[in-house]
Parts: structure tokens; C-alpha cells; sequence
């Protein structure tokens, strides 16, 4: 069978984006992001430790869940998502508690049954894989693992081992929203974890422009983008989806211009 | 004969993997994980390296000022003994951590991870810190050292702990108030994290407890058994035999498991745990992890934690900010599981109490934490034979919460 991952990486680099769930509305929001051409779409499972983030996640996680949004109400936003978008994939990104709490089991279950396609846990590496990988694989989820500048040659077997759907590759060390990798950096770095892997290979953390968005996309098969959406939510709250579809659009334009 | 640990032995943990049974683990970012193995493969090294010792025994020593006394505590023990039952009321001992350079167990475990950082070509420092006695410890070895140091600090820590903010500003530190979350020490530990991701070529970040990602339980326990070490020797060679009891506080727990680790596979000595329960853990305003909290995964480990249903983290509370954090080190979990340690909670009240009876009764101002584990005597002396000897680790001293206690009692400075 064909996953949505397949057929969507096919058509050449595709933009993923990536906005919190339960900060703002939602629905209307990811609706935007799909009218604005997203390929991909990562919605963030709001979580009080947010260690990997940069402030503008951060505050949007503390949004969400000072609004009193629950782990169900991320997969009721994610189910109603796929009942209106059969073909576009469907990412849970967050931390490994909110995952864990009711057992992996559960977890990979809701997923399947929200029609969530993939999941990104930020501190489970490789290592871990155990506390959440093989209830995901039973489910048919894909595991998505993160690669970073820190993880070398010797490494990039064990993070890919157990995981599928694409290969997220973090360019800078550090967190989210904040300095941007240089260019020569990301294109050495695609190339190398291409070489070891047949999945496809996302570059996120720090990307906020179309320019810079349309440079990753001569060379990586997806081009990741949350912070820079994440403040338009912030900034505009219920008016956010148009303005979220307009920049989503510059966005698309300049990463299917690669294709 | 090479002594080996016994295949049964709860001194054996953690595993390869860094798990102490479910706990404990490796749960971080990518980013860190290589430099988190090669923490490991550095420790392992050190562990096998003479010089190493030579130099940690010899700071420790020189600089620390080891070994700490095993104080025993005439009118504490005579004070007990009149409340309790006829026949009960065991001999108090104190091991008095709280003569250690800079007022607390805190800097055992400093010296042992700066050495580490060298050993690894590290330039920077950096460290967590709530009430500031680990943010202190971390200054100082950082000055004796001569490497550069940044604490992070919650910034409503930053306003209620301020002698000890200008005590790391004047050993060199630069103090970074965190304004995040709660502006409490898990928040200052988030912050820390997100530092020392963006900055792994050259940072070492010295955790303060026996908690975070494998290996930093099973280094800072290593670091910290100094204290049970010498306390099992300075017994025997007082009493002649070992303690029956030993007590200690337990926040994230460093003090208790350095007190603990070297007694665990002696079967004769029952050990306790003295957990926070701020206003009690029924009122949900407390820093109860084990009695209140359940197993999650927070800051690169899996250990108890205070939560919600869904997993998210709740805030804890305590008058001690040394014990104000919603979790607990993995080995804590494990031994509370396996029922070797019992754990008890202790309200702010009776840590109150128990300060000023020390106080009044000994000469030693305690740390608030440290009154945490004094506050279980009357419990736990009322059920012990008057022949039987009771060690409490008095794990600091109390100056830096002279002014929480003066508002507590109402005094105005």
C-alpha cells in the first residue's frame, strides 16, 4: 500500500508546516495552511516543559493549554482534519510524556484511529525507541527521527533504524525559531543523510522565509516551517487564518518551484 | 580476590542502558545524545583512572574540608527519648554536611562533574539552580577552576533567594533569571537544557541532583556516596556496628541516595526518605512526588513526577526551594518500588517546627530541606528501641533561609 508520505514526497520537495494545536482555531488554521499549499502538516501536542523550543512555541503551548485543551481534543482536531483532508499527511510532533502517560499502546491506537499518519517525539532518540516505537510500527504509524549537526556517520544507522515516512534533519543545535544554519551546512548534511537513507529527508528548525525556503528545496525532498506560522497565529489569533494562507502560499510557491 | 557485587545486589544499577528497573534513561533531544555517551565513555574512563581519584580525594579534602563529622546529638536524642514510649528513643547521630565549604552536600558533586568537564576539554559551565545552593557549589568550583559559569535561575527564585544570587555574582557567575513557565527551578532546568543544546561543542552542564539523562544519576550518586562512606566508617569506629536507621530529605534526591547507596545491600539498616508535602499532600499544594505523583518522563528521565491525566506537569510547592520540583532522581522511583527505602512526606509546618527545635536543642541552624528529615524524628524515634542508633544527614545549613523563616514566624528583619 501506499502511504500519504509516499505519494506526497513524489511530487517532488514539499513544504511541511508546523502550528501547535489547540492555539487559536485550529481547525481553521491547518484549513489555511492546506489552502496555502502546505504538503505536510505538524501539529504540535502542547506540553508545560516545552525543552526543545525556542519562546514563540513555547508560548504557544502555554496558550493552548492555559485555553484548557486536552491530549483529546488534539485528536478530535486531528480526526475532524482527516475527514476534511483524506490525502494530506498528518504529523503529531510533541514530548514524550503526554505520549506515554497512557501507555504507548493507547497512544499509537488514538493515532491510528485520528488517521494520523506519522509522530515526532522530541526525547525519545534511538535509544528509547522501546517506550514508544514498536506500539507505533504495530499501528502502521511511522516514527519520524530527528538527525541534528551532532549526529555522526557512526550514529545515523541507529536513528534510522525503526523509523520511516521521512527523516527530519534539525540544522542548527539548538531550539526552535532561532538562528538559521548556513546554507553550505544543510546542503553537506542532506547529502550525507541521504547517502545512508531511502526515506526522504525534512530540513526544519530556524527556516522562515520563502528565500531561504526555495534554497533548502534545490537540495532536500521537504522543507520544514513552525515558528515563523506559530507568530502569525499569535499575532492575529482569529484572524490568523488569512494571513496564515498568504504567507503559506509565498512558502509553497518557493519550495514547488524547485520541483 | 577481586570483590564483586553480588548478582542480587540493589547496588548493581543502573543497567548498561542507564535504567534503574522502568526508570531512569536516556530521554533527550538528539542534539545531546552523542555528547551524553560520551559523558559516559569520559566517566567510565575516570572511574578506572587513579590520578582521578587522587585529585577528587584530595579536593575534597583541601577544599570541601571532608570528612564531615558524625555529630551525636545529646538533647535531640534525650528529647526524644522523654516523649517516646518507655524503652524507645534510639542514640541521633548528625552527619553534619552542613560543615562542608559552601554549607551543604552540594559540592561533593560539583567537584566530581567540573574535573569530568576538564577531562573532556570543556571551557564553559553551566547549571540549574532553585534556592541557589547548587548555583553557589557550581561558582565555586567554577572560580577555582577558572572556567567560565552561567546559572540558570527561575526569576521568582531570583527575587526570594537574593543572598545567594549576589553570593554567584561576586564568585564570578553570571545569574540568568528565567522568566519562563512558573519562574521556578524546573523551569530553570528547561532553560538550562535549551542553553546547553545550543551550545554542546564547548558546554558542560553540571546537574545538581541525581536526575537528567543517564549518566548524570549514576555519576552524582557516585559523587555524593562520599557522605555514606564515611558515615559507615565513622560508625563502626564510634558504636562498633552500623546505624539501624538513616534518614535523610529527599528533593531530587542527591543527598539521600549519597547517604543510602553504600547501606543498601546491608539488610540491618532500615532507611527513610523525607518527602515535601508543602501545606499536605491532600491539599494538592505540595512537592510530594512519590506519595502524590506517579511515573512520567520529565528532564532525560523516567521517574515519578507530579502530573495531570494527560501528562502535563504540575507545579510543586514547598517552603524549602530546594525541594520545589515536581519530580524525583530514578533511583528513588526504583528503591520506593522495591520497597528498600520508605518514603514519608513532611508538611512545611513541621519542617518549621523541627528547624527551631534543632536550633534550640543543638546549636545548628538547619536548611529548611534539611529540617524536612528532623521533622520525621517524632514519628520514627517513638517506634525504635532506645538501644538502637538513628543517623540523620544533615545535609545543609540554614543561613540562606533565615528570611523565609523570619516571614514564616513573622518577624520582620
Amino acid at each position: 500500500m501506499t502511504t500519504r508520505f509516499e505519494t506526497t514526497f513524489a511530487k517532488g520537495p514539499a513544504l511541511v508546516c508546523f502550528i501547535t494545536g489547540g492555539d487559536g482555531d485550529t481547525a481553521a488554521n491547518l484549513d489555511a495552511l492546506v489552502a496555502g499549499g502546505a504538503d505536510v502538516i505538524e501539529l504540535g501536542m502542547p506540553f508545560t516543559d516545552p525543552m526543545a523550543d525556542g519562546p514563540v512555541i513555547q508560548q504557544a503551548n502555554l496558550r493552548a493549554l492555559a485555553k484548557g485543551v486536552r491530549t483529546a481534543d488534539i485528536f478530535r482536531i486531528a480526526a475532524d482534519f482527516r475527514q476534511r483532508h483524506p490525502t494530506v499527511p498528518l504529523v503529531l510532533m510533541g514530548y514524550a510524556n503526554p505520549m506515554t502517560i497512557r501507555g504507548p499502546e493507547w497512544f499509537a491506537q488514538e493515532c491510528a484511529a485520528a488517521g494520523v499518519d506519522g509522530v515526532i517525539c522530541v526525547d525519545i532518540p534511538a535509544e528509547e525507541d522501546a517506550t514508544l516505537g514498536p506500539a507505533l510500527r504495530e499501528q502502521g504509524v511511522s516514527l519520524i527521527r530527528l538527525a541534528t549537526p551532532t549526529t555522526d556517520t557512526a550514529r545515523l544507522p541507529a536513528v534510522l533504524a525503526g523509523s520511516s515516512g521521512f527523516l527530519y534533519y534539525v540544522s542548527v543545535a539548538g531550539v526552535t525559531g532561532k538562528q538559521q544554519a548556513a546554507q553550505g551546512s544543510i546542503e553537506d548534511a542532506v547529502a550525507r543523510l541521504k547517502a545512508a537513507s531511502n526515506v526522504p529527508v525534512a530540513v526544519g528548525f530556524g527556516v522562515r522565509t520563502p528565500e531561504q525556503a526555495a534554497a533548502i528545496a534545490k537540495v532536500a525532498d521537504g522543507v520544514v516551517v513552525g515558528s515563523a506560522l506559530v507568530e502569525l497565529v499569535a499575532k492575529h489569533g482569529e484572524d490568523a487564518p488569512a494571513a496564515l494562507q498568504a504567507y503559506t502560499a509565498q512558502l509553497s510557491q518557493a519550495v514547488h518551484a524547485a520541483r | 580476590m577481586t570483590v564483586q557485587t553480588p548478582v542480587n545486589s540493589l547496588r548493581s544499577q543502573p543497567d548498561e542502558t542507564g535504567h534503574f528497573g522502568q526508570f531512569g534513561g536516556r530521554y533527550v533531544a538528539e542534539t545531546l545524545m552523542p555528547l551524553i555517551l560520551d559523558l559516559e565513555a569520559e566517566y567510565r574512563r575516570a572511574q578506572e583512572d587513579p590520578a582521578f581519584h587522587a585529585e577528587m580525594d584530595d579536593l575534597l579534602k583541601t577544599f570541601v574540608g571532608r570528612p564531615t563529622p558524625l555529630y551525636p546529638a545529646p538533647r535531640l536524642t534525650e528529647h526524644f527519648r522523654k516523649l517516646a514510649p518507655e524503652g524507645k528513643g534510639p542514640k541521633i547521630y548528625l552527619k553534619r554536611e552542613d560543615l562542608n565549604h559552601t554549607g551543604a552536600h552540594k559540592i561533593n558533586n560539583c567537584v566530581g562533574q567540573i574535573l569530568l568537564a576538564m577531562r573532556m576539554g570543556k571551557t564553559k559551565i553551566i547549571a540549574e539552580t532553585g534556592a541557589g545552593q547548587h548555583g553557589v557549589a557550581t561558582a565555586t568550583v567554577a572560580a577555582r577552576f577558572g572556567l567560565p559559569c552561567t546559572i540558570f535561575m527561575g526569576a521568582k527564585d531570583v527575587e526570594r533567594q537574593k543572598p545567594n544570587v549576589f553570593r554567584m555574582k561576586l564568585l564570578g557567575a553570571e545569574v540568568l533569571p528565567v522568566t519562563s513557565g512558573a519562574e521556578t527551578l524546573k523551569d530553570a532546568m528547561n532553560e538550562a537544557l535549551r542553553h546547553w543544546v545550543a551550545n554542546v561543542h564547548d558546554t558542560f552542564y553540571i546537574i545538581g541532583t541525581a536526575a537528567g539523562p543517564h549518566p548524570y544519576p549514576e555519576l552524582v550518586r557516585d559523587f555524593q556516596s562520599v557522605i555514606g562512606i564515611e558515615t559507615k566508617a565513622q560508625m563502626l569506629e564510634v558504636e562498633g556496628r552500623l546505624p539501624d536507621m538513616v534518614v535523610a530529605c529527599v528533593g531530587g534526591g542527591s543527598n539521600a541516595i549519597g547517604m543510602f547507596h553504600p547501606f543498601l545491600d546491608d539488610p540491618e539498616v532500615a532507611m527513610v526518605g523525607i518527602e515535601a508535602a508543602g501545606y499536605g499532600v491532600e491539599t494538592g499544594k505540595h512537592a510530594a512526588s512519590l506519595t502524590g505523583g506517579r511515573p512520567g518522563i520529565l528532564h532525560g528521565n523516567k521517574t515519578y513526577l507530579l502530573q495531570d491525566e494527560d501528562g502535563q506537569i504540575t507545579e510543586a510547592h514547598s517552603i524549602s526551594a530546594g525541594l520545589d520540583y515536581p519530580g524525583l532522581g530514578p533511583e528513588h522511583s526504583w528503591l520506593h518500588e522495591n520497597g528498600r527505602v520508605k518514603y514519608v512526606p513532611i508538611t512545611d509546618d513541621q519542617a518549621m517546627e523541627a528547624f527551631q527545635l534543632c536550633c534550640a536543642l543543638e546549636g545548628i541552624i538547619p536548611a529548611l530541606e534539611t529540617a524536612h528529615a528532623l521533622a520525621a524524628l517524632p514519628e520514627l524515634t517513638a517506634q525504635m528501641d532506645a538501644d538502637k542508633l538513628l543517623v540523620i544527614n544533615l545535609s545543609g545549613r540554614g543561613d540562606k533561609d533565615i528570611f523565609t523563616v523570619a516571614d514564616a514566624l513573622g518577624f520582620d528583619l
